[in-house]
């Protein structure tokens, strides 16, 4: 079947902003999809709220808008586009979402645009719950048996026939929200309550348990010729009951025979025609008992998925590319395989390997959140990796997730924790269940008895048990007598320098020296789908102990592209982005690119991304092992550290030492910009104020430092990205207690101390600077938050839209000098607080930063690509650069934050960062653009009812102009009672309501009956804390906007306004662009 | 204790033994299946030959009575990355490394797997020696060289059945009835030519509704024929077919008896032989579970379950023998029919064990071909 001839262009919808549960695996999938329907000539237009993705760069589409993921958005952008098909299986839950949306409220029909990759039906089935459970025993495939209810009553009716455990699954809640396990009455009737609450239909599923199950997933791909095949089978270490997001999974799966394997990929087959899947890939969830092999099906997803793309980088096969050919019409046997080129897509890859996956946590963010791991999942990113076996793989991906001395898992230290604590710990799952697994086999526990409180294969139990009695064998023989033969059992089962250093009591060099003494160095592998039946052509690498080694790399020049590791809050896909920037870049200029990262959700470890790839930890050993084979066929090889975030600058100086030349900014710039001391001088130097700061070693320094700045002051240790551990504190008593608890200050790790900058207006400042020393500052982004909410939490607009000039041409002129000063060489970022006329600075970070893809795309000059290309010797104005960049019009960046996954949390924000994504909106105006990222965040802005407010003492005379345009925009105000008796006072209406903690019916209960629209509520304080955490989680539950600062409360009437007089309108990056080009002249 | 490969071009890995004690020699060849290592040490198409699995991770669900492929293990020797220590599984019945040490299968274990597929997939496949303890690799090299090779060479003879039977299928393992795509409407009689069946052909065929009745290789066809049967079928089994003259010649009566006819593996390279087509030596064979062919009649693509070292010239077919099916990665013949007679055969295997069920079809085409017949007589 050749390809469609009726589709000539296509829109495809991105998933939006990252949040748990939906990450930076759809850009993968989505600039794979949109790459493969150019290269087959189709015009494509592209939708997608996220500026920090591959997907939505310009040059990846025909025409390329981040606007809200909305109907109201893609009703006018079907209009003006009229394209012929919709893709909607690339951009996760939301664009199935919104595909069905748009189709039923006609807006596809009225276009001529029809829907490829999945029906609308085929949708339905597969994401209702109860159809899909019909579709499934009408093919004889079992279900877990459930039933729907849509009261407490009727659910404790359910609850009543299935008997616990139970499954509760609100309906139509993005990825499970509000899910979870009940194994007692009050806990069902806790979770089934707040399922209703939060299911838009007000509808829960009880569904019965088969928790300890062990769990599967299939990632299959159809064609329209109904043909069919399974690209990799994935086996959850964790069993049914934790979300496979949240599991450590292995691929492929180990524990079945051919007979399992086999019935599970033919209900696969029969699951995917009866769903109607007619293209593209899905992944199906079974569980099968392990006492007697019963198998149901658990769900299936008929569209590209996080697994699909774990799939994909496990196997070499690129399942959303395919899925966009086969859209097209296109059939699996007329599409080559890319790697082995000579072979076609229909075939299912064999692996000669294993890959595991481990899910990362960001719960040291959310101190109050609940670390049980179950039916919803919690994690923010993960870490993938590959070894010939699997106790190799397993180990080094726990290595791959950066926790410091958290990942450890091997020879822990014996902690004061009791038989029962233990048991506790392996029967509940944590994030930190794997660890205490270890603990019991160090403490000698019987395989059986872990499996019967985990339910964790005993297959796995073994292997984890052959490490520890290796790890103790080797502590028993000691440093002196580790002979090459041990060591050379160690790094074949996986074990890190780290690891075998901390056991027999070396130090990592020596453990290093040895292992090269004794010749063992890493052999590189190929990832080739065929298992080496047939020769490979694209150098996708691991590393192994093994003889032969497959890497045969060239003798041109290259760079080496450290990646960023994990997803974790703080350092997520823009530092993906920048990495894969630099690639294209250096690429153009004529270098070999090698990248190195085992991040699997990522463009940057997409095969084509780069030359080379190798899928392994970012830690000493294995890059530098990488480097050193990369440099054994001759060519220069250089190392680029800056764009990966705070995971390659950590190795930066290590590597400079051990002779690896260093790209650009020279560490030694890097290290003295991170320290405080050395910083501190420099500005000094350059006669640049900064907050008056100190630094402490001790309870006691820290008193005397806070004593001379006076309170409040910024507390934080050393080396931080993301605020990490950052808090403000007002008083003595908090201080002492951040200093012996969050953090333990000593002379290795001082804490930095700053006075605190109340009411500031912060400023975030990306430029690009040359070896020559000339400059360009990329943008200057003013937040609208003020200083004390971490950068990344922070909503900001470029251009500044209430900053004084004057401010804005000091920040440019201090910026340059710190760069100029710090001689770097690419890129800078420097964030400023202006307060009282007074321009300070808080920070600089010679380094690739959050915010370099909006702005790229805000500026349409790609910043990252240009900063590469300086690091490598051009000059500014070779690359042509010589002024400021400008921007056609306002765009304004807004973050999202997981709190809805985390009930009891409060949503108050700090210097402590907690946003998982961002989303653009531009406009011509600042409260339009403001109001469409608003959107792009998922919040509805109210074009009218009930506005409550609530501020303390000092806010109250600000939010009078906000309340007086509420009121003229036709709101009804509502306020506590002090807020309510200025406002009048002020002669503004406003009806009286009581706080929590002052009677009924009070502002939690007219939340609850959706009575508010907004609501307005700064900080009250210690003394009525607990009040206001409780109307702010509640209205984040109810979905109602809750802005807590008074310049959010401003931007968004701002918003508001806009929304009314201007509506919404969208335009295109590259219409922008052209007009940029045309203001140029 | 210590093994040592050696294989015939010199190369020599040290490795475990994880198996009988002793040495064994073959053809050393690979095979690329995931799951289903139980099956592959019984089928007796691996007859004189040592296998290496690609998969890195063997044995994690020990092995069971109920996924045998014949009456007991038939390689000559097993190479293996990992060995799991322990038989994870609720049918399993015990680990494998017990299994091949009662069964005497000299097994070898954590050596490059991948450097030796690397090899084989380059050079082709070639003898090999695996021996325990510490012998001398270049002595051992030395008597690789001195093995027969696979050309020419009739292992038929070894694993064919002594003495005709009837079949009995067993008590169905209900967890795993793969349902036919439908089932005889009478009882249907099939005789089958024996040359190193494996057991699910038969599980398959009496599935579909036939009663089996199992010949030896050497049986003359007339014996066959004079039971009157609705059909004829030729098994799978090891070895190069074009030293099979005896079953050549048998199959040409049954091509010539216009009975519907219908072979597997060793099975279709006879009938290919005997309708005049010349059969040679691949490179490296094909065994594994992930080969895609593709039905010419249909264009659909079947992933199939592969294991053979032989296949047949398409250069060399007669005008009256059409290629059915196609192998996509290497455009090798994996179907043949006969263009006015009721004779056809695929170069993979249907039956699977292990390998996925996708071509299960061919045995439903089996009972059309028979009934087609039957009702015109
Ligand atoms: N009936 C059940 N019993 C026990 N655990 C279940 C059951 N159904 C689902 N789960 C667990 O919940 C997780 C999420 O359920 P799933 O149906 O996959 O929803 P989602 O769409 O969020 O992935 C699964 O990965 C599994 O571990
Ligand atoms: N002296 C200060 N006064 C007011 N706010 C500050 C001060 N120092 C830091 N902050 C706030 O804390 C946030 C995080 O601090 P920063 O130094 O940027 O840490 P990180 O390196 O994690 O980005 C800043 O974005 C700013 O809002
Ligand atoms: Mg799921
Ligand atoms: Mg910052």
């Amino acid at each position: 079947m050749p390809k469609r001839s009726d589709i000539r262009k296509v829109l495809v919808i991105g998933s939006g902003p990252i949040v748990i549960g939906q990450a930076c695996e759809f850009d993968y999938s989505g600039t794979q999809a949109c790459k493969a329907l150019r290269d087959e000539g189709l015009e494509v237009v592209l939708v997608n709220s996220n500026p920090a993705t591959i997907m939505t760069d310009p040059e990846l589409s025909d025409r390329t808008y981040i606007e809200p993921l909305t109907v109201e958005a893609l009703d006018p952008i079907i209009a003006r586009e009229k394209p012929d098909a919709l893709l909607p299986t690339v951009g996760g839950q939301t664009a199935l979402n919104l595909a069905i949306a748009l189709a039923e409220q006609g807006i596809l029909e009225r276009h001529g645009v029809q829907l490829i990759g999945a029906s609308v039906t085929a949708i339905k089935v597969a994401e209702d719950r109860l159809k899909f459970k019909e579709a499934m025993r009408s093919i004889g495939v079992e279900v877990p048996d459930s039933s729907y209810a849509r009261s407490i009553e009727q659910a404790l009716e359910a609850a009543e026939r299935l008997g616990f455990p139970l499954i509760i699954r609100p309906s139509f809640t993005l990825g499970g929200i509000g899910g979870g396990i009940a194994y007692n009455i009050e806990e069902f009737r806790e979770i089934a309550g707040r399922g209703l609450g939060l299911s838009p239909v007000h509808e829960v599923l009880v569904e019965e348990s088969v928790i300890g199950w062990k769990e599967f997933e299939l990632e299959v791909m159809r064609d329209g010729a109904d043909n069919f095949v399974v690209i990799c089978s994935i086996e959850n270490i964790d069993p049914m009951g934790v979300h496979t997001g949240d599991s450590i999974t292995v691929a492929p799966a180990l524990t079945l025979t051919d007979r399992e394997y086999q019935r599970m990929r033919d209900a696969a087959r029969r699951i995917i025609r009866r769903v109607g899947v007619e293209t593209g890939g899905s992944n199906i969830q079974f569980a099968i008992n392990p006492d007697d092999g019963r198998m149901v099906a658990i769900e299936m997803n008929p569209r590209v998925s996080r697994s699909s793309a774990l799939a994909s980088k496990a196997t070499g096969f690129p399942i959303a590319k395919i899925a966009a050919k086969l859209a097209l019409g296109y059939r699996l046997d007329e599409i080559p395989n890319d790697i082995t080129r000579l072979t076609p897509a229909s075939f299912e890859p064999t692996i000669d390997y294993v890959v595991v996956k481990v899910p990362r946590w960001a719960f040291e963010k959310f101190p109050q959140a609940d670390r049980t791991l179950t039916t919803q999942m919690k994690s923010v990113g993960e870490a993938m990796a590959i070894g010939r076996t699997f106790k190799e793989a397993f180990l080094k991906a726990f290595r791959s997730l950066e926790l410091g001395s958290q990942s450890h898992i091997l020879g822990q230290p014996a902690e004061a924790e009791d038989d029962t604590a233990l048991q506790q710990a392996l029967g509940i799952p944590t994030d930190r269940r794997m660890w205490a697994v270890f603990r019991a086999l160090d403490r000698g526990w019987p395989i059986d008895e872990i499996h019967r409180l985990t339910k964790i294969d005993r297959w796995f139990l073994t292997q984890f048990q052959q490490l520890v009695e290796l790890g103790r064998s080797a502590a028993v023989v000691g440093a002196r007598d580790l002979s090459a033969d041990l060591l050379r059992e160690l790094k074949r089962d996986g074990f890190a320098d780290t690891d075998v250093a901390r056991l027999v009591g070396f130090d990592e060099d020596t453990v290093r020296a040895r292992r090269r003494e004794a010749g063992l160095v890493p052999a590189y592998k190929r990832i080739d789908t065929c298992a080496a039946e047939f020769e490979s052509f694209t150098p996708y690498l691991y590393g192994t102990y093994e003889a032969e080694c497959e890497a045969d790399p060239t003798a041109r020049n290259k760079v080496v592209i450290l990646g960023s590791g994990p997803n974790r809050i703080g350092q997520g896909i823009e530092f993906d982005y920048c990495c894969c920037h630099a690639a294209f870049a250096l690429r153009d200029e004529g270098y070999e690119t090698v990248m190195i990262n085992c991040n699997p959700e990522t463009v940057s470890t997409d095969y084509d991304t780069v030359d080379r790839l190798y899928f392994e930890p970012l830690t000493f050993e294995d890059v530098i092992a990488v480097i050193d084979r990369e440099k054994s066929a001759g060519g220069d090889v250089a190392c680029l550290v800056q764009f990966g975030g705070q995971t390659p600058l950590k190795l930066a100086l290590r590597l400079q030492s051990a002779g690896v030349r260093i790209l650009g900014t020279s560490p030694d710039s890097i290290d003295l910009a991170e320290d405080r001391e050395r910083f501190t001088k420099l500005l000094w130097d350059l006669g640049i104020p900064q907050a008056p700061a100190g630094t402490a070693t001790s309870a006691e320094e820290a008193r005397e430092v806070a004593a001379t700045l006076g309170f409040p002051v910024v507390v934080r240790p050393s080396y931080v990205l993301g605020g990490r551990a950052m808090a403000i504190v007002y008083d003595t008593a908090s201080l002492d207690r951040y200093v012996r608890f969050a953090v333990q200050a000593s002379p290795e790790h001082p804490i930095l101390i700053d006075k605190f900058l109340e009411d500031a207006t912060e400023v975030d400042v990306d430029a690009l600077a040359d070896a020559a020393g000339n400059v360009v500052i990329g943008g200057i982004m003013e937040h609208i938050e003020q200083a004390g909410i971490h950068s990344g939490d922070s909503s900001c607009v470029v251009p500044p839209f209430k900053l004084g000039q004057k401010h804005v041409d000091t920040i440019r002129d201090y910026a340059r000098r710190i760069a100029q000063a710090l001689d770097v060489v690419g890129l800078m970022n420097a964030q400023f607080a202006v307060k009282d006329d007074v321009v300070y600075v808080l920070e600089v970070n010679p380094r690739a930063s959050r915010t370099v893809p909006y702005l790229s795309k805000a500026t349409g000059v790609p910043l990252a690509k240009l900063a590469a290309r300086l690091m490598v010797g051009r000059t500014l104005p070779e690359l042509g650069l010589a002024g400021e960049l400008s921007v056609p019009g306002f765009f304004v960046k807004t973050p999202v934050f997981p709190f809805v996954r985390f009930p009891g949390v409060d949503t108050l924000l700090g210097p402590e960062m907690k946003s998982t994504g961002e989303v653009m909106g531009g406009a011509d105006s600042f409260g339009s653009a403001f109001a469409k990222a608003y959107m792009s965040a998922g919040q509805e802005l109210p074009q009218g009812g009930t506005a409550f407010i609530s501020v303390n003492n000092l806010d109250k005379p600000g939010v009078l102009p906000i309340a007086r345009d509420l009121a003229a925009l036709g709101f009804t105000l509502i306020a506590t009672r002090g807020t309510a008796a200025y406002l009048r006072a002020h002669g503004i209406e406003a009806e009286i309501i009581f706080k929590v903690n002052e009677g009924r019916p009070h502002v939690g209960d007219e939340l609850l009956n959706r009575r508010l629209a907004l609501v307005i509520n700064t900080p009250l304080g210690r003394e009525s804390f607990f009040d206001d955490r409780v109307v702010r989680s509640v209205a984040m539950m109810q979905g109602v906007p809750c802005i807590t600062t008074l310049t959010g409360a401003s931007a968004a009437v701002a918003a508001i306004a806009a929304l009314r007089t201007e509506g919404l309108s969208v335009k295109s990056l590259q219409e922008y662009q052209a007009e940029a080009a045309g203001a140029r002249g | 204790m210590d093994a040592i490969l050696a294989l015939e071009n010199g190369r020599w890995w040290r490795g475990r033994s994880i198996g009988a004690a002793g040495e064994t020699g073959g053809e050393v060849v690979f095979n690329t299946s995931m799951t289903g290592y139980q099956e592959v040490l019984t089928d007796p198409s691996y007859a004189g030959q040592v296998v290496s699995m690609t998969c890195p991770e063997i044995g994690n669900y020990g092995v069971t009575g109920e996924d045998e492929e014949s009456r007991g293990t038939q390689v000559a020797g097993f190479i293996v990355r990992s060995l799991s220590p322990v038989a994870s599984n609720w049918r399993a019945e015990g680990p494998l490394s017990d299994y091949l040490v009662r069964r005497g299968i000299v097994a070898i274990a954590d050596l490059d797997t991948r450097a030796l597929t690397r090899l084989l997939r380059s050079a082709g496949v070639m003898r090999g020696m695996i021996a325990t303890g510490r012998p001398d690799p270049e002595e051992l090299v030395a008597r690789a060289c001195a093995l027969p090779g696979m050309a020419g060479a009739d292992l038929v003879r070894q694993v064919t059945c002594a003495e005709p039977f009837d079949y009995t299928p067993p008590e169905d393992t209900g967890e795993f009835v793969v349902v036919p795509g439908r089932t005889a409407a009478r009882p249907l009689r099939v005789a089958a030519y024996d040359y190193g069946m494996k057991w699910n052909i038969l599980r398959r065929l009496s599935a579909h509704g036939c009663q089996v009745r199992v010949y030896p290789a050497t049986t003359p066809a007339a014996d066959l024929l004079a039971t009157h049967p609705d059909g004829v079928f030729l098994s799978n089994g090891p070895g190069d077919p074009a030293a099979l003259d005896y079953a050549i010649a048998n199959a040409r009566e049954l091509v010539a008896s216009n009975l519907p006819v219908f072979g597997i593996c060793l099975g279709h390279q006879i009938l290919g032989l005997a309708m005049g087509a010349r059969t040679f030596k691949l490179k490296f064979g094909h065994r594994g579970a992930n080969h895609p062919v593709k039905d010419l009649r249909t264009g659909q693509v079947e992933i199939t379950s592969q294991n053979h070292g032989f296949a047949v010239d398409p250069d060399s077919l007669p005008h009256d023998v059409e290629v059915t099916h196609l192998n996509l990665y290497d455009g090798t013949v994996e179907g043949l029919r006969h263009a006015s007679r009721p004779v056809f055969c695929v170069q993979y295997h249907p039956e699977a064990a292990p390998g996925p069920h996708d071509a299960d079809y061919l045995f439903a085409r089996f009972l059309e071909e028979m009934e087609k017949r039957a009702e015109a007589q």
